[in-house]
């Protein structure tokens, strides 16, 4: 029984507001967006989920979502391992620098890609020479969304890898293995519940990430168009449904991770 | 190899995050440090820093307030049934989970101008959505989960005892609360703070689909960042932009300041 | 303070913790609840103290039901497993705790907390943290923080579980000096049954959430009324069918008796050792430990093993060797009753072997 909670008579309405205000901000809204898309019944969703700008909006957010995962999950685990690992000098400028995406807005995220990549730029110009298009074109949406994504790999990985007991890998050398065959067979598996759950997070917060997409990406229905840049268009043009119709596959899509997540971490603490 | 290792780093650091913050400086002064000083003083610039204030600090303080409270709630109440507590937890993460641009999409159906809650604050007299209130439940959604999972993990780990304890000396919850539980969950508080800041400082998908990015009226600062990369009006975006960067900075240093502190006590 | 608890019974969820739970325990004294981990002694005292809310039955102090009062207002002190000191106060704050919070004058405060730091040994510590302190210690803050405030029963959940087994002798009869100098109504929580004989006044035994056996240590090691009693008091060794042993022949009247044999219960030398030679049973020595200030013997009657002490002034046995036993009384029960029963051939009065 909780001292702490039970003076009386305050008790009953603390209980009440509280749960309420959990209640009426998140279960509410989310609840809403399914009812709002289903509102006008099952094949109006349909019709606003096949409109190809919708769906190809969709695989494309699912595509340049997937290789921006990829991307950080290398660059994520090779961090964490030199952060960990070596001892070089800034290494502590570089762990707490980790953060700063998270810290920073992601418009203004956006705004710094598109000012370093952008056509007027030394790189853009660059890229423009040798035939690449980088702003306002695809590679600019995945760089954005490696940007914003940066920390959660890292993050994910750096704890196991301190974990990790040195006198595992000591004990496979003694044992006459080589450093490669160690990483593989003792490291690399230590690293992977931290790369697959940090994977995942960068990779939902990758299929949400709007602000600084919208400012780096052309927004070209079916080319560079991505689906929460979609959304805020329909939401503009005054079309609520259509907006609430992506936003139940994306939502739905995040749900199932997180719940995918929240089971790895239970199997994980279990074993 | 290792030195490889450390260059490699080294590079994805300085392309991904010191080259884009420095050109942003760079632009910010392109015009000299009068630029930099007009692209602030706009009157437009300072409305919207004065909004994104407000929404910092009332939002900051709902949060914090309500994060406790439901983080002791989860945690210590045994009034609620062992399985909604595992319901309630896991719903605290959605907002995770949900993209910000649908959590304002929510808001303005729920709340806006065509729903039936919207129609009748309306009728009182009161404006939700593309408003003040609106962007605040918008921000309030967004960082609902920070305080809470910032507070609840240490909540746990203290345990019930010494609050057992203190009631059996004689105190009751106010006291038990001041004395015996808030000197130990006082930094986790004081870090997920530094995080709603953060959030809501930087809060702009949410915030613009339910603000209606109003000059002068419901515009933040970094909704005005967006609209002045709209209009072409590059500079200006990034002062505004560079303040809102050296906010977060600022932020990120008092953020390993009081994980330092939290891991002390 | 006079306490009195009646038909007691808590779940936690599908789990029965505590059983239908009866007694009255006299001012002053000081009472050991003891049984194994997880049988429901802790459930018992968080009950008491009103930190849990039984589902049925009266909890009793000075005659009035105390069910819904919270522990705020039940004037007891409660001593925890962890102590669970508050870590953000000096030993003088959390002694002083109890009585700041009842707004007692801030004279009356130092003079109290003085009194107790003096009486705990705590002189000079005053101004440490919890986590500058040894775990006996923090036993004694533990224990001066409760006594503070004046209760009339105190509650100790394991006092001595985490202090390493040196100090926990040592503090075992500081307690016991204690608590009888102040003269409060104690009970106290342990599952080790050396700690329950040694401190109590008197001993209740809890089995999965029932009390087994209520009474002070002498009586329950002499007279155990149930065989879980019998087994966790002291030691013993099963025999399943107690006829066969010699002078237990007819133990229980026909019936499938089993028979708890303790250590001191039994005699073992050469057949020239014993006065009533027709009572004894040859066997064979198994095996011999040396105890310190004792052997003990395990030795092999007629299948059955049992266990015995050997002083270290008589004849050094060896392993392999015949000896003759003498089963001197044994604790025998059956689904019906429990009894103790002394070895039917065996006809001079012995000299008591406890």
């Amino acid at each position: 029984m909780n001292s702490l909670l039970r003076h009386k008579g305050w008790t009953w309405g603390f209980r009440t507001t509280i749960l309420l205000y959990f209640v009426v901000l998140i279960v509410l809204p989310i609840l809403g967006v399914y009812y709002n898309s289903f509102s006008l019944g099952f094949s109006t969703f349909i019709e606003a989920v096949s409109d190809p700008i919708a769906w190809k909006s969709v695989l494309l957010t699912l595509k340049l979502a997937v290789i921006a995962t990829v991307i950080n999950v290398l660059l994520g685990t090779m961090i964490a391992w030199v952060l960990i690992r070596y001892r070089f000098p800034g290494k502590a400028l570089l762990n707490s620098l980790v953060d700063l995406p998270f810290a920073l807005p992601t418009a203004v995220g956006g705004l710094m890609i598109l000012l370093l990549l952008g056509p007027g730029s030394l790189i853009g110009r660059l890229a423009e020479r040798l035939g690449f298009e980088i702003v306002f074109h695809q590679p600019a949406i995945v760089i954005a969304m490696i940007f914003v994504t940066f920390p959660f790999v890292i993050r994910a990985v750096q704890p196991l890898l301190e974990e990790l007991d040195p006198s595992e890998e000591e004990a496979a050398y003694t044992m006459g293995a080589r450093s490669s065959r160690v990483f593989r067979r003792v490291i690399l598996p230590s690293m992977a519940p931290g790369m697959i759950s940090g994977g995942m997070l960068a990779f939902s917060r990758a299929l949400a990430e709007f602000g600084a997409v919208v400012l780096v990406a052309g927004n070209i229905p079916g080319r560079t168009l991505v689906s929460s840049v979609f959304i805020f268009g329909e939401v503009e043009s005054d079309n609520p449904v259509g907006a609430a119709a992506v936003s139940v596959i994306l939502l739905t899509l995040s749900f199932l991770i997180l719940w995918l997540i929240n089971l790895l971490q239970m199997r994980g603490r279990r074993s | 190899m290792r030195k490889l290792w450390i260059i490699l780093t080294y590079l994805v650091f300085i392309l991904l995050i010191a080259a884009p913050l420095g050109k942003m400086a760079t632009e910010a002064f392109s015009d000299g440090f009068s630029g930099f000083w007009a692209s602030l003083s706009r009157p437009e610039a300072l409305h919207a820093l004065m909004m994104t204030g407000f929404v910092v600090v009332v939002v900051t303080l709902l949060n914090t307030l309500f994060g406790i409270m439901l983080a002791l709630y989860l945690v210590r109440a045994n009034w609620l049934g062992k399985r909604l507590k595992g319901l309630l937890n896991s719903i605290v993460d959605l907002p995770y989970a949900v993209s910000p641009v649908i959590g304002g999409l929510m808001i303005v159906l729920l709340l806006g101008p065509d729903s039936a809650l919207g129609a009748l604050f309306e009728q009182i007299g009161v404006n939700i959505v593309y408003a003040f209130p609106g962007m605040v439940i918008a921000t309030l959604f967004v960082t609902f989960p920070l305080m809470v999972r910032e507070v609840m993990p240490v909540l746990q780990e203290i345990g019930s005892q010494q609050e057992e304890a203190a009631s059996t000396l004689g105190a009751y919850g106010w006291t038990t609360f001041w004395k015996v539980t808030w000197p130990s969950i006082r930094w986790a508080v004081i870090y997920g703070v530094i995080l709603t800041v953060a959030r809501s400082l930087g809060e702009f998908g949410a915030v613009l689909v339910v603000s209606g990015n109003i000059m002068n009226k419901t515009q933040t600062a970094t909704t005005l960042v967006y609209q002045d990369v709209e209009n072409f009006n590059v500079t200006a975006a990034g002062g505004v932009a560079l303040v809102l960067a050296a906010f977060s900075a600022g932020l990120l240093l008092l953020m390993e300041w009081s994980k330092r502190r939290k891991g002390v006590h | 303070m006079h306490v009195e608890v009646r038909g007691l019974n808590k779940h936690f969820g599908d789990f029965h913790a505590v059983k239908d739970v009866n007694f009255g325990i006299t001012k002053g004294h000081l009472i050991g609840l003891l049984g194994p981990s997880g049988g429901g002694k802790t459930s018992i005292l968080r009950m008491l103290a009103g930190l849990e809310t039984p589902d049925s039955g009266e909890i009793i102090f000075h005659g009035k039901t105390v069910n819904n009062l919270p522990p705020q207002e039940r004037e007891i002190g409660f001593v925890f497993q962890n102590y669970a000191l508050f870590k953000h106060m000096t030993v003088y704050e959390n002694i002083a705790f109890g009585l700041k919070v009842k707004k007692a004058n801030k004279n009356t405060i130092r003079d109290r907390v003085t009194e107790l730091v003096e009486l705990t040994g705590l002189k000079g510590f005053e101004k440490r943290y919890p986590h500058q302190l040894s775990g006996g210690q923090r036993q004694r803050v533990a224990f001066a923080r409760a006594l503070a405030p004046e209760p009339q029963l105190l509650l100790l959940d394991e006092p001595f579980a985490a202090i390493d087994a040196k100090i926990r002798q040592e503090l075992r009869s500081w307690l016991r000096e204690l608590i009888e100098r102040v003269g409060i109504t104690s009970i106290f929580v342990t599952h080790d049954q050396d700690e329950a004989i040694e401190v109590a006044d008197e001993i209740m035994i809890i089995n999965q959430g029932r009390l087994e056996q209520k009474g002070t240590p002498w009586d329950i090691y002499k007279e155990p009324k149930t065989p879980f009693v019998a087994t966790f008091i002291g030691e013993s060794t099963l025999i399943e069918s107690a006829s066969e042993l010699k002078g237990f022949n007819n133990a229980g009247g026909g019936k499938p008796t089993k028979a708890l044999i303790r250590p001191e219960y039994i005699e073992v030398g050469h057949l020239n050792e014993f006065k009533m030679a027709s009572a004894t049973e040859q066997g064979v020595v198994k095996h011999l430990h040396f105890r310190g200030s004792e052997w003990l013997v395990e030795v092999e009657v007629n299948g059955h093993k049992l266990v015995t002490y050997r002083s270290l002034e008589k004849e050094t046995l060896t392993p392999g060797q015949e000896i003759s036993v003498l089963v001197h009384r044994a604790y025998l029960f059956n689904d019906d009753r429990s009894w103790i029963q002394e070895n039917g051939l065996k006809e001079d009065p012995m000299p008591v072997f406890i």
